[in-house]
């Protein structure tokens, strides 16, 4: 089985700082795979090692089974959406396109048909002859994703690439993109900070902190089992309970004591669908979703239960 | 993405401009230095030009007498211009401000000459200014405007608040307005607003301003030559007399050397308000 | 309202500061008489025959607007090629090398023209249009560099990064994206160098001998005193620079829009 790409052992130091500590990552074909992370977490360093922007202080890198760990972006098999689209901005949506194909020497004609193909795909065919700064953002990110994609690389990397865009729009396309990636077929690979993003997004979800791979797998596993500390925290909220974690939606009301013992509620925030609580145990503060339909207020004196098989065990 | 990739390219497109710099501008100054600790007409090595310089006070009045122009003009500028480019930044409607400032710079376009040679029209003694006031009745005879300190600062104040105006303008419009909002919305009166946010804001293009200023009119000959004529001497001046009448490149070279350090002085004074940065 | 009243006064005031000498210079450019002083006895255009028929004005418009051009185009490539370079990879003492490619900013034209006479000097060059072009880069090429490596930012190199990525070489990164994307500042630049080079005086004066710029022609003609025949030159500068300068604003002003 040939992976389309395989990270060994990879180290990155910027001067005394490690920024990626001994990574080992596997895409396979045809996935979606999210690096989610904070800022400082190594995520972006891993996609540029990935795309040969940063060479690895140790380690090695393949791609399609070959070893790139030294090659030059312009000759490995990989293209980047960076997070400010770098489209060419003296030339047309269709020249940006175009770009690649011309570099790899194909002739005028085949060049135009293939960008207006891409441009197709991703829904922009009538923006060929336009100028980059005559489209809205959502449309130059399209535009940079059809550049990246013309020249049909075995790995499209992705640089924040919602980052740029307003809440609604963000949402909208990362609908799109994962209909792109269904529909070229190409793996990708995709940085960002946004872990709504991330679960929405991912078919192989990747949590990293502090140069590190704190945990990865589906979503769903990373949500329901997280591996560390971190995972459970920074992937959606918990409260943590000496090495166990309790997701708020899992915490319910009820009368007496509950296995969680009694809190007093010192926060209620009201979230249209579900009402987010913050109650004060005796020495945990729990967090808590409750439906929005429940009569609370704060200073109310509760009992919490929790299912026991919903805790989730963390490594100590 | 921290790395810059090292390879042979960088140096390929740097060594051009470094080269024709090293070539043509550091070695020529490099040469001047040299030749000037070897006097015409001395045996070899010696610092008789310096020696002059310090110690013949009518070499030595010339820099004093660059420094006091010099000194006034940017002062003068600075003061006419502060104004004028506030009232073209807040006063004229923000869509005829750009043909009110190409108004205001268009006698830049005028080549530096014939800008000197217009105001020699105007100050001479049979000039516009002169007849003008003896046609009203105002004066019955020519008073000497032209060929004075006088002349040559007015020539040079007139080209610098066309500069000044230019880079003060520019710095007044890039302060965002909500500053002065915001100091109103405080408590700070139009005056008090001006000194605590809008003149410590504008400091740094003043001095851009300022520095530019400096160098410029310390080191023109142009100017001084045509309106102030002979009667003081500047620094330039004195140095192209040396060449001019008697040959002396020596004396010549010795002299820019000390007109360069005292421009390196103001600079190391204003270095921090200079730095060019990529944006 | 009082204050825009003092406003207008004040600026008005300027303004007449501005352009009296101007104002002068070409009104009397078409005195009718021998002496461009008042009364006023024209409009004629005798004098702007005489300068078109002077035959050391036209070859010094000739010479002043080559060695313009070619000095420029060279001190551009050299700035921009630098500024790439010092922008783009990593060289040692980077810093240093900024530092002397721009030190020529901040030292008077006086001192770089002396610098030059003297070494020419020494080797026992002639001074000529060469050597006073020679000069004229000296000035402009740290302008140009200055300008270009300013443009130079992060979202730049994005692009330029963006461009490897797809498969460009150094050289065609160069002339297909770095040089047309940067082409308003290219262009900004050599139009200013342009103009300085058209207006300088002091080194050309220095360095050239027989053959010179139109500027040091003009300063030649000083020497008769105030003549309208001056006069008519100076307009005619002071004409052609004014139409660079609305040709410039025009194709940047293109530019911002397109």
């Amino acid at each position: 089985m040939s992976e389309t790409v395989v990270v060994e052992k990879v180290s990155v130091r910027f001067g005394s700082t490690l920024a990626l500590d001994d990574v080992s990552l596997t895409v396979s074909p045809g996935s979606y795979t999210v690096l989610l992370g904070p800022s400082g977490s190594g995520k972006t360093t891993l996609l540029s090692v990935l795309g040969g922007f940063q060479e690895p202080t140790s380690g090695r890198v393949l791609i399609g089974g070959e070893d790139c760990t030294h090659v030059p972006p312009a000759r490995r098999p990989t293209t980047t959406v960076f997070q400010d689209y770098a489209l060419f901005p003296h030339m047309t949506v269709g020249n940006n396109v175009a770009f690649g194909l011309l570099m790899r020497g194909m002739a005028a004609a085949p060049r135009r048909e293939k960008a207006r193909e891409m441009l197709a795909v991703v829904g922009l065919a009538e923006a060929f002859d336009r100028k980059p700064h005559q489209l809205s953002g959502g449309q130059r990110q399209r535009v940079a994703l059809a550049r990246a994609l013309v020249v049909e690389p075995k790995v499209l990397l992705l640089d924040e690439p919602l980052g740029a865009l307003d809440l609604k729009l963000r949402r909208q396309m990362q609908d799109e993109l994962k209909a792109i990636q269904k529909r070229v077929g190409t793996a990708f690979v995709h940085v960002t900070h946004d872990q709504e993003e991330a679960m929405a997004l991912a078919d192989h979800l990747v949590v990293m902190n502090k140069g590190r791979i704190e945990d990865e797998g589906t979503p769903e596993k990373v949500y329901t089992r997280p591996a560390t500390r971190f995972a459970a925290t920074f992937m959606g909220e918990s409260t943590i309970i000496g090495n166990r974690a309790i997701r708020p939606e899992h915490i319910s009301l009820v009368a007496g004591e509950g296995n969680l013992g009694r809190a007093r509620i010192v926060d209620v925030t009201y979230q249209g669908s579900f009402k987010r609580v913050a109650a004060q145990g005796k020495e945990t503060l729990f967090l808590v979703r409750l439906p929005a339909d429940v009569a609370i207020a704060i200073g109310d004196e509760v009992g919490l239960a929790c299912d026991a098989a919903r805790m989730i065990e963390l490594p100590s | 993405m921290t790395g810059l990739p090292k390879n042979s390219t960088g140096w390929f497109c740097v060594t051009p401009a470094l080269l024709f710099t090293l070539l043509f501008f550091v070695l020529p100054f490099l040469g001047m230095a040299v030749l000037s600790l070897f006097p015409k007409g001395g045996e070899g090595f010696g610092f008789e030009n310096y020696a002059q310089f310090f110690g013949n006070p009518s070499y030595w009045r010339a820099l004093v007498n660059s420094l006091e122009v010099t000194a006034i003009v940017t002062a003068v500028s600075i003061l006419l211009a502060y104004p004028f480019a506030w009232i073209l930044a807040n006063v004229v409607p923000e869509r005829w401000q750009r043909l009110a400032l190409m108004l205001a710079v268009l006698p830049f376009w005028t080549s530096y000459v014939v800008r000197s040679y217009s105001w020699l029209l105007v100050l001479a003694e049979n000039g516009v200014i002169n007849q003008m006031l003896m046609g009203s009745g105002m004066l019955s005879a020519p008073v000497q405007l032209a060929n004075s300190r006088a002349a040559t600062v007015i020539g040079f104040v007139h080209f610098f608040v066309m500069l000044l105006t230019l880079t003060i303008y520019a710095n007044l419009k890039q302060l965002p307005p909500n500053y002065r909002k915001a100091a109103a919305d405080l408590g700070a009166g139009p005056v008090s607003a001006f000194i605590h946010i809008i003149l410590p804001l504008t400091l740094p293009g003043i001095m851009v301003g300022a520095f530019l200023t400096f160098v410029l009119a310390i080191g023109d000959y142009i100017t001084p030559q045509i309106l102030g004529g002979n009667n003081e001497l500047l620094l330039p001046q004195l140095i192209m007399m040396q060449i001019g009448r008697r040959g002396d490149f020596s004396s010549a070279s010795a002299l820019s050397v000390i007109l360069m350090a005292v421009v390196t002085i103001a600079y190391l004074a204003s270095a921090r308000w200079l730095k060019i940065e990529r944006t | 309202m009082m204050a825009r009243i003092v406003s207008a006064v004040y600026a008005a005031l300027i303004y007449g500061f501005i352009f009296l000498p101007v104002a002068v210079l070409v009104l009397f450019s078409f005195q009718g008489t021998l002496f461009p002083i008042p009364p006023f006895n024209g409009p004629s255009l005798r004098w702007y025959g005489a300068v078109l028929s002077d035959q050391r004005l036209t070859d010094g418009l000739v010479n002043s607007l080559l060695v313009a051009f070619i000095t420029s185009a060279l001190a551009t490539i050299m700035g921009f090629l630098s500024a790439w370079a010092l922008a783009r990879f990593w060289l040692p003492a980077s810093a240093m090398i900024r530092g002397i490619i721009t030190l020529p900013l901040t030292v008077s034209y006086l001192i770089i023209g002396m610098g030059l006479l003297v070494m020419f000097n020494l080797a026992g060059l002639p001074r000529s249009l060469f050597a006073a072009g020679i000069g004229h880069i000296v000035i402009n090429l740290p302008l140009c560099f200055a300008i270009i490596y300013s443009q130079m930012g992060a979202h730049q190199a994005n692009i330029e990064r963006a461009a490897r990525d797809l498969g460009a070489g150094e050289l065609r990164v160069l002339t297909l994206v770095t040089a047309p994307m940067l082409w308003p500042a290219l262009f900004a630049s050599f139009f200013l160098a342009f103009t300085f080079s058209w207006d300088e005086f002091i080194i050309s004066f220095l360095l050239t001998r027989f053959d010179t710029t139109l500027p040091v022609e003009i300063w030649n003609m000083l020497r008769a005193g105030l003549n309208p025949k001056t006069n008519a030159a100076g307009s005619l500068v002071f004409g052609v620079s004014i139409v660079l300068a609305i040709v410039f604003e025009i194709v940047a002003f293109r530019k911002r829009v397109a």
